[in-house]
């Protein structure tokens, strides 16, 4: 909400400077996000009157004004303006003064004729962009009034940012008020008397939907002149308010809401039939808005209608048909209490809000519609004249919200804000804001004021006193309590270690949105039917990811076209797929993953390596550290983002917990990947686990090694080969470790040859020679009867 | 004939002109060797008259001595300047890079949430975590939020096509409410429930996206249930936390008064720095209160017994301010001339 510093000043006065009374705003609860100055800074203008304006001797476009501005003579300035005329009254920036970019007013000459002076249009005073002509004051405006005076410029516009619960400060009123609280400063209320009806006609008034409507007040008036101007201190109220003048009806109806808080209605009476219903739609109603807009309203959306048709959405916005225009000559006011609940979220429905509406849907003091409408009688009577009839109340007081005492515990207010205050001192704070206090046994018994919808609750009222007593006066203590060691699992690291192992073997981590493009799913993980926002703020946003890869994928591309060619990322995120009885929200798997990509060269380029290409069992080496010294397995994987003969599926402890491999050269050259990257990605969980070392005694023995090396067939995995060889291992086989792959010359071309270092030991003796001899006879004729491998070099 | 000094004195000469070992092994077989001077004289003693022998032995022995020192020090001499050649010959250009290997690095918002951690645990609280995929209860209802409540016109939230109760999390809150309801069960039987202390750091998701909005971003949300937990130790929590993650008490901290349908009394939480680039601008950092009594309740919490507070905050923001980081996307596009920098 914004409005003008001035304007609440008339309310109450504190003698503060604008700065420390936004401070003190802000720290009360409303928060102050702006606080303008009105006009910029300028000196040395005043009111002053043309008295005569003639043509310039040698310019057709100037004229030569003899200008009365308060100085006891009259000064010759010469004025380009079209509109400068005799008598009119203009602002007058006098010799010395300094207009706004600190440009200075001295004597000058034009085009040979000197002047004193400078009249000015509102741009040049920066009021407004105005610059077609002179600023033009009213005739009643005072000759040599400072004009910043004269049009209350040393004003600032405040911004209030209001949380939803503090509806009752959507007013000057409501400002003033919680002012008045916090500063003790006495508040001077707007005092209405009642406007005695001069006739008595009225219009009746039903409420068809007293629980929506308790209670609407409707009166007539008369003989008005809709085309009377509204006057420049209200028109001046409502812009710095934030609200266009419109017309003098309009304009009065926006400034009650403005300083009491109530919306109000002006139908044009004569439109009007029968009497005012307050009612739910009728089937296929519609209503032409003030905005243009026709709509059928909903079943729960509340209507003002008269006998014939509906007028307006109650609460929300009047209709186009029923509304005063210039030529309206005969008003009926409206002011009337709407539940929150019977506005709440409807305007928004029809995708627009009203200050009407937000009001309304916050909650509007329900014993205000009297003061407000005598309000705004008066004010139509002053300034558009007429006479009005008598107020017609409707009222369902079992409808009006109830305002039940609720109990605040002295001792649990002080328990849960932490301070030291006393009851009296609670008590007067309360009484500060218009809650009336009863003392019951230890408790007070609260009751709120009919403009507070937020005082349910206990904490409500606890919230209220840590407000008033301020918050910069709560002490910050460092807390008590019982020492007490956390859990510290072992066989589980935390997701950190994982973090900076993958950074320490050179990958960057990145965030990527967890919303991607649909065809980034279709493409990488052949989903057609992925989870679907409702509502993304953009197409390329569209799906949940089901994998990280192809967001790692992304990274790859940008940072090529930014001329990064080795990119080696990683990211831990959550990924998302359809699962019927998923956990903890069932229809959705939503695992933490973490995901890896590699491309371009192993190493950064230098002299002191050969440059070569990051390839899959770089990537494998990665993986196989972030796990070790646990062993991971791999077997061979079809994927759709995968190369079908370059993907794994990673498998740990007999689960598959991920895939690795390289991408599927189509996506490499489809995306524009250069070459073609190295990806791995596994449920976190899994890197996470990890094991507790346990004492396994060292032999004292020597170690003997013997080299073996099996030729088999090409397709062959080496990880069969190395389990046919564990499986049949005698017991003093302590490792056995694949140390070369030879596929070429002296070898079959369907062959390759697997070099295995055995090293065998025993804990309490030394190994005789005819043992280790048995133990790789053992191993090679299990090869050869289960893998049909040969030793190599023993004849074709 | 040569004295036996003599004979001395030409051999160190001789030793000395030795360049290397072999001919400073000629030169000593031409004193010491079957044949060399000194030899030869020993080999003379036997002709001379036993009391004679007896001194001029002496005599030779000292010459001997004399010689294999002289010798010995030329040897040292020699394996000395071999060694310094060959290390001369072995030197490296030390300037030449080394061997590289470049080393990734953790996201930055990574960085702050790891230190957020450590600074939270170091009092007692443990990381807690939930769904992204929420309820519309878990996120909104049980948070005091009904349907039509005002206050969800502040969250501008993502739906799931074809599911009217689930959302993208707008904020990290629900994990309150699973928290809460885990730890109730988990001391079911007990006569005195523990406290509740935990942070749950993650992403939320709201549609609004411009240079200070992301549509997915980061909080930590914070929890502490206890006994007797007021406003005056979420204070304390708070202040300290921020000083000791900014490292400096050169930081003012301010709670002004706020509305969150889940804690009441709420406050938001501004800093301003005293120095620097951002010296005395109020910075809002995150939202904070004690928990709402319907919150403990859905929480299975009796909230006569038992208060809490609760704050979420922006690790995002907390980010760009340590780090001097002015643009918040930067965050969320995977640029590695940016990312590099927090390595």
């Amino acid at each position: 909400m914004q409005f003008s510093e001035q304007w609440l000043r008339t309310f109450v006065d504190p003698q503060l400077d604008s700065a420390a009374l936004g401070h003190l705003l802000t720290m009360a609860g409303l928060e102050v996000e702006e606080a303008d100055p009105a006009a910029p800074d300028f000196s040395g203008v005043v009111v002053a009157q043309i008295v005569e304006a003639e043509k310039h001797p040698n310019a057709d476009k100037l004229k030569l004004c003899k200008v009365e501005a308060g100085t006891g003579e009259l000064l010759q300035i010469v004025c380009g303006a079209p509109n400068a005329a005799v008598g009119m009254k203009v602002p007058c920036a006098r010799v010395g003064a300094v207009l706004p970019g600190n440009f200075a007013i001295k004597p000058a000459k034009l085009r040979g004729v000197e002047s004193f002076g400078m009249l000015c249009s509102a741009r040049e005073l920066g009021l407004s962009e105005d610059h077609a002509g002179l600023y033009a004051l009213p005739d009643d405006a005072p000759v040599g009034t400072d004009i910043r005076d004269y049009l209350g410029l040393n004003d600032t516009l405040f911004t209030i940012k209001l949380t939803p619960n503090r509806a009752d400060c959507l007013s000057l009123t409501g400002v003033a008020r919680e002012l008045a609280a916090i500063t003790d400063v006495p508040l001077k209320q707007t005092l209405v008397d009642p406007v005695a009806p001069a006739f008595d006609a009225r219009r009746a008034i039903v409420l068809d939907a007293p629980d929506a409507c308790p209670r609407y007040c409707g009166r007539i008036v008369r003989g008005v002149n809709a085309k009377a101007p509204t006057p420049e201190w209200m028109s001046r109220r409502l812009v710095r308010s934030g609200i266009r003048s419109i017309s003098a009806l309009v304009d009065i109806t926006n400034y009650v809401m403005l300083e009491l808080g109530q919306p109000l209605h002006a139908f044009d009476n004569t439109k009007l039939e029968g009497a005012i219903h307050v009612r739910f739609p009728r089937e296929g109603e519609q209503v032409l808005l003030l905005n243009e807009q026709t709509v059928t309203p909903a079943a729960d959306t509340l209507l003002i209608a008269d006998e014939r048709r509906a007028l307006a959405l109650a609460g929300i916005m009047g209709g186009e048909d029923s509304g005063v225009t210039l030529e309206t000559s005969e008003v009926f006011l409206e002011s009337a209490f709407f539940a929150p609940a019977a506005i709440a979220g409807r305007a928004r429905a029809y995708g627009f809000s009203s200050d009407a509406s937000h009001r309304f849907e916050r909650g509007v003091d329900f014993d205000l519609a009297r003061t407000a409408i005598e309000r705004a009688t008066r004010l139509v009577l002053e300034i558009c004249g007429g006479e009005a009839g008598p107020v017609e109340e409707a009222v369902a007081h079992d409808h009006l919200p109830a305002r039940p005492a609720v109990r605040l515990r002295p001792a649990r207010a002080r328990r849960l804000l932490g301070i030291d205050l006393d009851d009296a001192g609670i008590q007067s704070l309360l009484e500060r804001v218009h809650l009336q206090v009863a003392r019951v046994g230890e408790d007070f018994h609260v009751t709120p004021p009919s403009f507070r919808f937020d005082i349910e609750l206990e904490e409500d009222l606890i919230e209220e006193l840590a407000r008033l007593h301020g918050y910069d006066n709560i002490p910050a203590v460092a807390p008590q309590g019982g020492l007490m060691m956390l859990p510290s699992a072992e066989d589980r690291r935390p997701v950190w270690d994982v973090r900076h192992a993958l950074a320490a073997r050179g990958y960057q981590e990145v965030v990527n949105f967890a919303f991607v493009e649909d065809a980034w799913e279709r493409d990488f993980c052949a989903n057609e039917r992925p989870i679907r926002l409702a509502n993304p703020i953009a197409s390329q946003l569209s799906v949940m990811r089901s994998s990280l890869i192809p967001g790692l994928a992304a990274n790859l591309v940008t940072n090529r076209k930014r001329q990064m060619d080795r990119v080696r990322v990683f990211e831990i995120g959550r990924c998302f797929e359809r699962k019927a009885d998923g956990e903890p929200v069932a229809g959705f798997h939503q695992t933490l993953m973490v995901a890896a990509l590699a491309a371009g060269s192993a190493q950064p380029e230098q002299w002191g390596e050969r440059s070569r290409q990051i390839d899959f069992y770089d990537v494998k080496g990665d993986l196989e550290a972030l796990f070790a010294p646990r062993q991971l397995s791999f077997e061979s994987l079809s994927h759709p983002a995968l190369h079908p003969g370059r993907a794994a599926t990673v498998r740990l402890d007999g689960h598959n917990i991920g895939i690795l491999g390289e991408l599927h050269p189509v996506w490499v050259q489809g995306y524009d990947m250069g070459s073609a990257p190295v990806v791995f990605e596994i449920e976190l969980n899994a890197a996470l686990a990890s094991v507790l070392p346990r004492y396994s005694e060292i032999s004292r023995m020597p170690a003997v090694t013997r080299d073996l090396a099996l030729v088999v067939a090409l397709d062959v995995p080496v990880a069969r080969v190395l389990q046919v060889l564990r499986e049949a291992a005698p017991g003093v086989v302590r490792e056995i470790n694949l140390f070369d792959v030879y596929h070429g010359k002296g070898i079959d071309p369907d062959k390759k040859s697997l070099a295995f270092r055995i090293l065998m030991q025993d804990t309490q003796r030394t190994l005789e020679d005819a043992e280790v001899d048995a133990a790789v006879a053992a191993l090679v004729r299990q090869a050869e009867v289960v893998l049909g491998a040969r030793l190599r070099g023993s004849g074709e | 004939m040569e004295t036996l000094d003599q004979l001395v004195q030409e051999a160190e000469a001789d030793f000395a002109a030795a360049v290397d070992g072999a001919a400073l092994e000629q030169a000593k077989a031409r004193y010491l060797g079957k044949s060399g001077s000194l030899t030869e004289r020993l080999k003379a003693l036997g002709k001379l008259a036993p009391e004679e022998r007896r001194e001029a032995g002496a005599a030779i022995n000292r010459a001997k001595d004399a010689i294999e020192r002289a010798l010995e020090a030329r040897r040292t001499a020699l394996r000395e300047a071999a060694l310094l050649t060959q290390l001369a010959a072995e030197a490296l250009d030390v300037t030449l890079p080394g061997r590289e290997s470049v080393t990734g690095g953790l996201h930055p918002v990574s960085r702050t949430l790891e230190r957020i951690e450590g600074l939270f645990r170091s009092i007692g609280f443990i990381v807690a975590d939930g769904p992204e995929i929420e309820t519309d209860w878990h996120n909104f209802t049980a948070l005091n939020t009904p349907e039509n409540h005002p206050a969800r016109s502040m969250h501008d939230t993502f739906y799931l096509e074809g599911h009217d109760d689930v959302l993208l999390r707008t904020h990290t809150s629900p994990v309150q409410i699973r928290a809460m309801q885990d730890h109730v069960a988990r001391h079911a039987g007990s006569e005195h429930m523990p406290e509740l202390r935990l942070i749950a750091p993650g992403r939320v998701y709201r549609v609004d996206s411009d240079a200070t909005h992301s549509p997915m971003f980061h909080q930590v949300e914070g929890l502490w249930v206890g006994e007797n937990v007021s406003f005056a130790d979420l204070k304390g929590v708070i202040a300290d936390f921020l000083r000791k993650f900014f490292e400096t008490e050169d930081l003012q901290v301010r709670f002004r008064p706020s509305f969150f349908p889940f804690t009441e009394p709420s406050a938001e939480i501004d800093v301003a720095f005293m120095s620097g680039a951002l010296e005395g601008r109020w910075l809002e950092i995150a939202g904070c209160g004690m928990v709402h009594p319907n919150v403990l309740r859905f929480g299975g919490i009796d909230p006569e017994r038992y208060t809490g507070f609760a704050f979420g905050m922006g690790p995002d923001r907390l980010t760009m301010l340590r780090y001097g980081v002015n643009d918040l996307r930067l965050f969320f596009e995977g640029d590695l001339r940016f990312l590099s920098q927090f390595r």
